[in-house]
């Protein structure tokens, strides 16, 4: 077992990114993720890679774009009024079936917002974000070394899927400081016989592209990218679940509201209530299933999210809205303390009795 | 028997979309030509953007990239840094594209002397759309969103893109032609040859505008077109070279 580093969160990303072998990082500065770029800025060029600093968000994305039709692995970071800024770009990913790693370190919003950390860019990334019928694969760590995990598992996901991966961190995630193995098997990059890579006169021309003048082609195109999403669905979800099994309250929390929920059913399991914790680890896909399974005996489900309820819609649609969900919130910079999540499974508790 | 005229390899044999009378297909064909000459269609890799041009990925033989509208100088620098020792990379850029929603990617594209070629298609109308107000429409210049006339006054004058770029430092290689005439053609294809060169030779951001016609849109014969470039275009866009850095140098 390799060392453990003491890093932050922004920065076991990158170094992350690097291990999985990302070589091409584009970004324009933006609170509270800018270690990242600085990281980049630092390494990249004493490893041959190619760190550059965007006139924009918008162009940082689409030199993304160029990378990736490349076939190279490659990334950017923003931060939640960057990420809106970006979402052209992640349209026509998506739409040329584009893999490529997007960090989010959400801060409060709308707006310019706040600096502080949030979660409630949840609709943006899970619903896709910019226009059109698209997904990406949403990646919530909890900590630093997931910080570092989903990254590598990120470029993979998106490589195997030709898709973007997002992770969706918070402020707090970004700026904590955690010890961290980096000790990553890498698996082999698939191969990319679709990259504009110049056809050496070996070969017919590779476009990449989203435009289909046909109707018929694109809602062709469609269907089959949903397919995938459906496939993905049904194999990727990840999460983890803690003391759910005899539970009668059920927290639903990701990230850095997830460390905060543990707390309170720790506490909360001390007085003797039945409380359990489910954490999303992909937010797209949403892991319905151990939401459906809880939804058989718990009474109660508690949503804890870093804004007004965006979660929580879709703890209702797993559990086919068959037990009442309730709210549990902190929004604008604002993080719930354990003790508020605590009364509000406590309350819960009441209900239950 | 000896081959006097051929299709380009770079060209592909398929019907272009473009209006009768458009100057697009003479710039398509060029652009083939010099990559033929130069052997390069193995390696080249170009940008197509949003606009008339859109499809240009389907009538190159390289490797073809649509970006989003105004975004191909961005794309282009990904793809360049992606491998700069071996992809050679050139955007084919309307002015809607490239002098108005794109601008920012333009301009600093060529701040940081990114070593790519651009091709800009300047016929001072929006085509795909129908015919609407461009950055670089004329002053007084009849259009479906300026049907009385381009009024400066209300929405200001038109953009100099090789004078505007002329004054960065980045920029290495600036040069405005037109396509209008035979002389003006082979002037034309100089200037694209010089500026893919100077790709081949690591110089950096070399730009040709290209003055084209809109019939369909400006609402003209073809042959009217070609002389509304000569007697309205060339006055408000002056051919010549705006900049050649490594030319300047020498020079000194």
């Amino acid at each position: 077992m390799a060392d453990k580093v003491l890093m932050k969160g922004n920065e076991a990303i990158a170094e992350a990114a690097i291990i999985a072998g990302c070589r091409h990082y584009f970004g324009y500065p933006i609170t509270p993720q800018t270690e990242v770029a600085a990281y980049m800025a630092k390494k990249m060029p004493k490893i041959g890679g190619c760190f550059l600093q965007a006139e924009s968000e918008i162009a940082a994305i689409n030199m993304v774009y160029g990378v990736s039709s490349t076939g190279k692995r490659v990334m950017t970071s923003s931060s939640s009024p960057g990420i809106s800024l970006k979402s052209e770009g992640l349209s026509y990913l998506a739409g040329a079936d584009l893999p490529a790693l997007i960090v989010n370190v959400q801060r409060g919003g709308p707006g310019l917002g706040g600096i502080q950390p949030s979660q409630s860019d949840y609709f943006q990334a899970t619903r896709g974000g910019g226009h059109g019928d698209y997904h990406m694969i949403v990646l919530a760590p909890a900590s630093v070394q997931e910080m570092a995990e989903l990254t590598v598992k990120g470029f993979e996901l998106a490589d195997t899927y030709r898709m973007t991966s997002m992770i969706l961190a918070d402020g707090t995630m970004g700026q904590m400081m955690e010890p961290v193995s980096l000790d990553f098997d890498i698996k082999p990059v698939p191969e990319k016989p679709w990259a504009t890579t110049g056809t050496k006169m070996e070969r017919e021309h590779n476009i990449v592209n989203s435009l289909y003048l046909s109707p018929e082609k694109l809602e062709e195109t469609n269907f089959e990218r949903y397919e995938k999403y459906k496939y993905i669905e049904e194999n990727e979800a990840m999460y983890e679940e803690y003391m759910v099994e005899d539970a009668d309250i059920v927290v639903a929390a990701f990230g850095i509201a997830a460390r905060v929920s543990k707390n309170a059913v720790n506490e909360a399991r001390a007085r003797g209530i039945k409380v359990g914790l489910i954490r999303p680890i992909t937010l797209w896909p949403f892991p319905v299933a151990p939401f459906k399974k809880a939804a058989e005996h718990a009474k109660k489900f508690i949503s804890v999210e870093l804004s007004m309820g965006q979660m929580i819609e879709d703890v209702k649609l797993a559990t086919d809205c068959k037990v009442p969900v309730t709210l549990c919130n902190r929004v604008g910079g604002m993080i719930p303390s354990p003790e508020q999540v605590l009364e509000a499974i406590v309350e819960a508790d009441g209900g239950v009795k | 028997m000896a081959v006097v005229f051929d299709k380009p390899h770079s060209l592909i044999d398929v019907p272009l979309h473009y209006c009768p009378g458009c100057t697009h297909g003479i710039v398509h064909r060029l652009v083939a030509e010099v990559i033929d000459e130069l052997g390069i269609e193995g390696r080249t890799i170009g940008i197509a953007p949003v606009g008339c041009s859109v499809m240009a990925y389907d009538y190159f033989n390289c490797d073809m990239i649509e970006a989003a509208h105004g975004r191909a100088p961005a794309v282009a620098t990904g793809v360049k840094r992606a491998d700069p020792e071996n992809n050679v990379v050139f955007t084919y850029q309307g002015d809607g594209d490239l002098a108005s929603i794109g601008m920012a990617e333009t301009v600093h594209a060529a701040a940081r002397n990114e070593n790519i070629t651009v091709i800009f298609i300047n016929n001072a109308i929006y085509g795909m759309t129908g015919g609407q107000m461009a950055p670089t429409s004329l002053p007084g210049q009849v259009t479906q969103t300026s049907p009385y006339g381009r009024d400066t006054k209300h929405c200001g004058y038109p953009i100099k893109v090789c004078e505007m770029l002329s004054e960065l430092e980045g920029a290495e290689y600036l040069e405005r032609v037109t396509v209008n005439s035979v002389k003006n053609i082979r002037t034309a294809k100089k200037a694209i040859k010089k500026a893919f060169q100077n790709q081949l030779d690591g110089k950096g951001f070399s730009l040709v505008e290209v003055i084209s016609s809109c019939p369909t849109n400006w609402g003209m014969t073809p042959q009217a077109a070609l002389k509304w470039i000569d007697e309205k275009m060339i006055p408000y866009y002056p051919l010549g070279c705006y900049k050649d850095r490594s030319a300047e140098k020498e020079a000194e």
